[in-house]
């Protein structure tokens, strides 16, 4: 069986690799992807713990954050693409109109 | 306290009526409505005061009389809006009311060319409501009101020229000097609350019944020192006194109403108005008779030296002041009030006597430029010298009576008192005539004398405020030539030189065939050291007459000297005073008083409030705290504000490393402990 320690580093590589990649690349649809992957990396931290315990709930989280990431999902491309129609790019350092 | 109602409290509230009026409505007016409008409210005052006074005879004095409505109430501390007229209060309202009159009248004529006509008439009625209310109260913390108003009718004239430095100067100068006197005032009036839990004269008095005099120093003597401290404040005594010769940057009507006449006499009246305080005191009357006695030598010597006609006329004051305060110190209160009453008239008189001199003149205040006037204006000529001859002392003219009877009550008390006051009346004589001299006698020195810078301060070249009248006065008389003031400056000082030559009539003593009717009328109102039970000096009737002798002596000596030296041998006072060149340096430069006052006294402050409290407390502690918490806050606004970049992926990192700092706390320190 494998221990629930490798779950868990296996879902901090997975959550760091999201945030360096939220950080480090400039175009908005990696960014996007990023923070999909974030959200995975919680969620095997969610099922891992599930199976240890032998509890549903986490499961039945897992599924909640899977709806939200697909609702986001959708909601981020479509606003994706509007920025992309206004400002003809995807590099979110040119998106800085609030910037001082 | 009876029932007739004698609405006492019209007589200052007339004056204040005129006052609000010119006030506030007196910029449209012409002059012609704004004197008609301030002398119509002080001549109503005077009669109200007259009806007053004769209704008052009839009543039984002291009348006491309060507004319907209260004034100050705490506890059962009470102060009301109370009146109170007895003898003593009678004088006052009288001579106040009834030089004020005179003096309006002669100001019509004076100020008729200055401008802010309707200023000065506001300011004028102003201080005759003050005045009134300090006279008339009916306890300490009204006359306080009065006392304090006074002071600031005081100052708003002495500043009526406003736009000149040396004016403004003095104006602060006086207010500030009386501030410290005022303090000693407020003072004695918290040791009468402690005491006797009122401020009214009533209580204070009735509380007093049965109070021996007090052997050492005790609450009476502090309370007594302490109103002394407010009168030397208020009447110019040393060492307050530096106050008055500066106040005469006022205009010439203004020294006589307030700085001769009136507001300087309001300490002399608060110690005769607090004889039942002051009889039980001992030690404060000794006190008050020195200060009294070295006030009228130390400014008699001080006249001797003055150039300028108006400051020979304020040390005067100043002096004749100290005779009053060294009546009211050997408890002749009643000689003290009879002389404030003479002095009102004779030293009214000779400032507007002066004020017509000035303006026959043009401006011209240096005697050392005036002379032979006694022919181009011989009714200014006329009034004055029976005004100098009043003051000089000579009989049967009033200043002869009060000053003698003043001489003669300080010989009882103390034969140095005595002493002195007659070396001053020699000297009141001979600075006197020497400024008739100077003034009236020889040739007509206008614009010959070269006076220097020194002079050039002292003579007030601008008396006013409109370029255009330059020369202040004289505009429709022809410039230039010496002319006769109008008839309504000549009549006010006709009735004055009248007064002067009758006043003194009421109070002849016994011994030179009067009756004394004048200290029999004021005896009510007073409480002396001899009603208290102290025995009275024997006092013979023909030792009496030597000393008035002996003073009509010294008043001509005085004569004489002036007669030598100002008419006769014109030359003399020159090779004196150059052979003595250092005493007289110092007179003239009044003994450097100011000087010294300024280096022990103001400089200090001055450096103490500048290096101190403005640049310590103020600029460094206050400001700095403040300034420094507004910088601080920016600041730190300003280095906050570089997390607001905007930038998408700064706040990103920003988060990132939140959640690593919550995460580096929890692996560190532990979860929920």
């Amino acid at each position: 069986m494998v221990p629930l320690s490798w779950y868990l580093v296996l879902s901090a590589i997975l959550f760091c690799l999201g945030v360096s990649a939220f950080l480090l690349k400039r175009n908005i649809i990696t960014i996007f992807m990023a923070i999909e992957l974030m959200l995975n990396g919680v969620n095997l931290s969610f099922v891992a713990f599930a199976n240890h315990w032998h509890q549903l709930s986490g499961q039945v989280f897992v599924f909640f954050v899977m709806v939200v990431a697909a609702a986001e999902a959708a909601v981020g491309l479509a606003i994706i693409i509007a920025v992309f129609r206004t400002r003809e790019t995807l590099n979110v350092d040119r998106v800085n109109l609030l910037k001082l | 306290m009876n029932d007739t109602n004698l609405n006492l409290w019209i007589i200052p509230v007339l004056p204040l009526v005129g006052a609000a009026i010119n006030g506030l409505f007196g910029r449209r007016f012409k002059n012609g409505m704004v004197s008609a409008v301030a002398l119509l409210f002080t001549a109503a005052s005077f009669a109200y005061a007259v009806w007053a006074a004769i209704q008052g005879t009839h009543l039984g004095l002291p009348h006491n009389e309060a507004l319907p409505f209260p004034w100050i109430v705490a506890g059962n501390f009470n102060a009301p809006f109370g009146f109170y007229l007895d003898q003593l209060s009678t004088v006052m309202v009288l001579v106040v009311t009834g030089v004020g009159f005179l003096i309006h009248v002669y100001s019509v004529g004076y100020m008729a060319h200055e401008g802010g006509f309707y200023r000065f008439f506001s300011y004028l009625n102003l201080f005759m409501f003050f005045m009134l209310t300090l006279v008339l109260a009916n306890n300490y913390l009204l006359m306080f009101v009065g006392w304090e108003g006074v002071g600031l009718a005081s100052y708003l004239l002495i500043g009526f020229f406003f736009l000149k430095d040396s004016a403004a100067d003095a104006g602060k100068k006086a207010f500030i000097v009386n501030r410290i006197g005022d303090f000693g005032f407020l003072l004695g009036m918290f040791l009468l609350i402690g005491k006797f839990n009122s401020l009214n004269f009533d209580a204070v008095f009735n509380g007093l019944k049965g109070v021996s005099p007090e052997v050492g120093w005790g609450v009476l003597t502090a309370t007594a020192l302490l109103l002394m401290v407010g009168a030397t404040g208020k009447s110019a005594q040393v060492p307050l006194y530096v106050w008055l010769p500066d106040a005469m940057e006022g205009p010439t009507p203004v020294s006589a109403l307030i700085h001769a006449a009136t507001m300087v006499t309001a300490g002399i009246y608060m110690i005769a108005r607090s004889s039942p305080i002051f009889s039980r005191a001992p030690h404060a009357l000794e006190i008050v008779a020195f200060i009294g006695c070295l006030t009228a030598i130390f400014a008699a010597t001080m006249g001797m030296a003055q150039t300028d006609i108006k400051r020979v006329l304020a040390y005067s004051t100043v002096s004749q002041l100290g005779y009053m305060f060294m009546a009211c110190g050997v408890a002749a209160y009643s000689a003290g009030i009879f002389h404030l009453m003479t002095h009102a008239f004779f030293k009214a008189l000779l400032f507007l006597g002066a004020g017509s001199v000035i303006h026959a003149l043009g401006g011209e205040q240096d005697m050392r430029r005036m002379g032979g006037l006694r022919t181009r204006i011989p009714v200014t000529f006329w009034v004055m010298t029976v005004a100098t001859f009043t003051i000089a002392g000579f009989p049967p003219l009033s200043g002869f009576f009060s000053k003698d009877e003043i001489l003669w009550r300080a010989y009882l008390n103390n034969p140095v008192l005595w002493l002195v006051g007659v070396i001053t009346a020699l000297l009141t004589s001979f600075y006197m005539f020497r400024l008739w001299f100077m003034t009236f006698f020889g040739d007509l020195r206008l614009g010959e004398v070269d006076i220097g810078e020194d002079a050039h301060k002292a003579h007030a070249p601008v008396q006013s405020q409109h370029s255009a009248a330059a020369h202040g006065h004289g505009d429709d008389h022809g410039h230039g030539g010496v002319h006769e003031s109008p008839w309504i400056m000549l009549a006010p000082l006709v009735i004055l030189a009248i007064l002067s030559i009758v006043g003194g009539w009421v109070g002849i003593p016994e011994a030179l065939g009067g009756s004394s009717h004048f200290e029999h009328f004021l005896a009510p109102a007073l409480v002396t050291p001899e009603t208290l039970g102290a025995v009275q000096q024997a006092a013979e009737g023909s030792t009496e007459l030597v000393f008035a002798g002996i003073s009509v002596a010294a008043a001509l000596t005085g004569f004489l000297f002036a007669w030598l030296l100002y008419y006769k041998r014109p030359e003399l006072p020159d090779r004196i005073t150059a052979r003595i060149h250092g005493i007289y340096t110092m007179v003239a430069h009044k003994y450097y008083v100011d000087e010294g006052y300024s280096l022990l006294l103001i400089k200090p402050l001055l450096a103490l409030s500048k290096y101190v409290f403005w640049r310590g407390v103020d600029q460094q502690i206050i400001d700095g705290t403040v300034n420094g918490a507004a910088s601080a806050s920016r600041g730190i606004g300003n280095g906050l504000r570089q997390m607001q970049s905007g930038n998408i992926r700064s706040y990103a990192a920003w988060v990132a490393a939140g959640g690593v700092a919550v995460i580096a706390y929890m692996i560190w320190w532990g979860v929920g402990r």
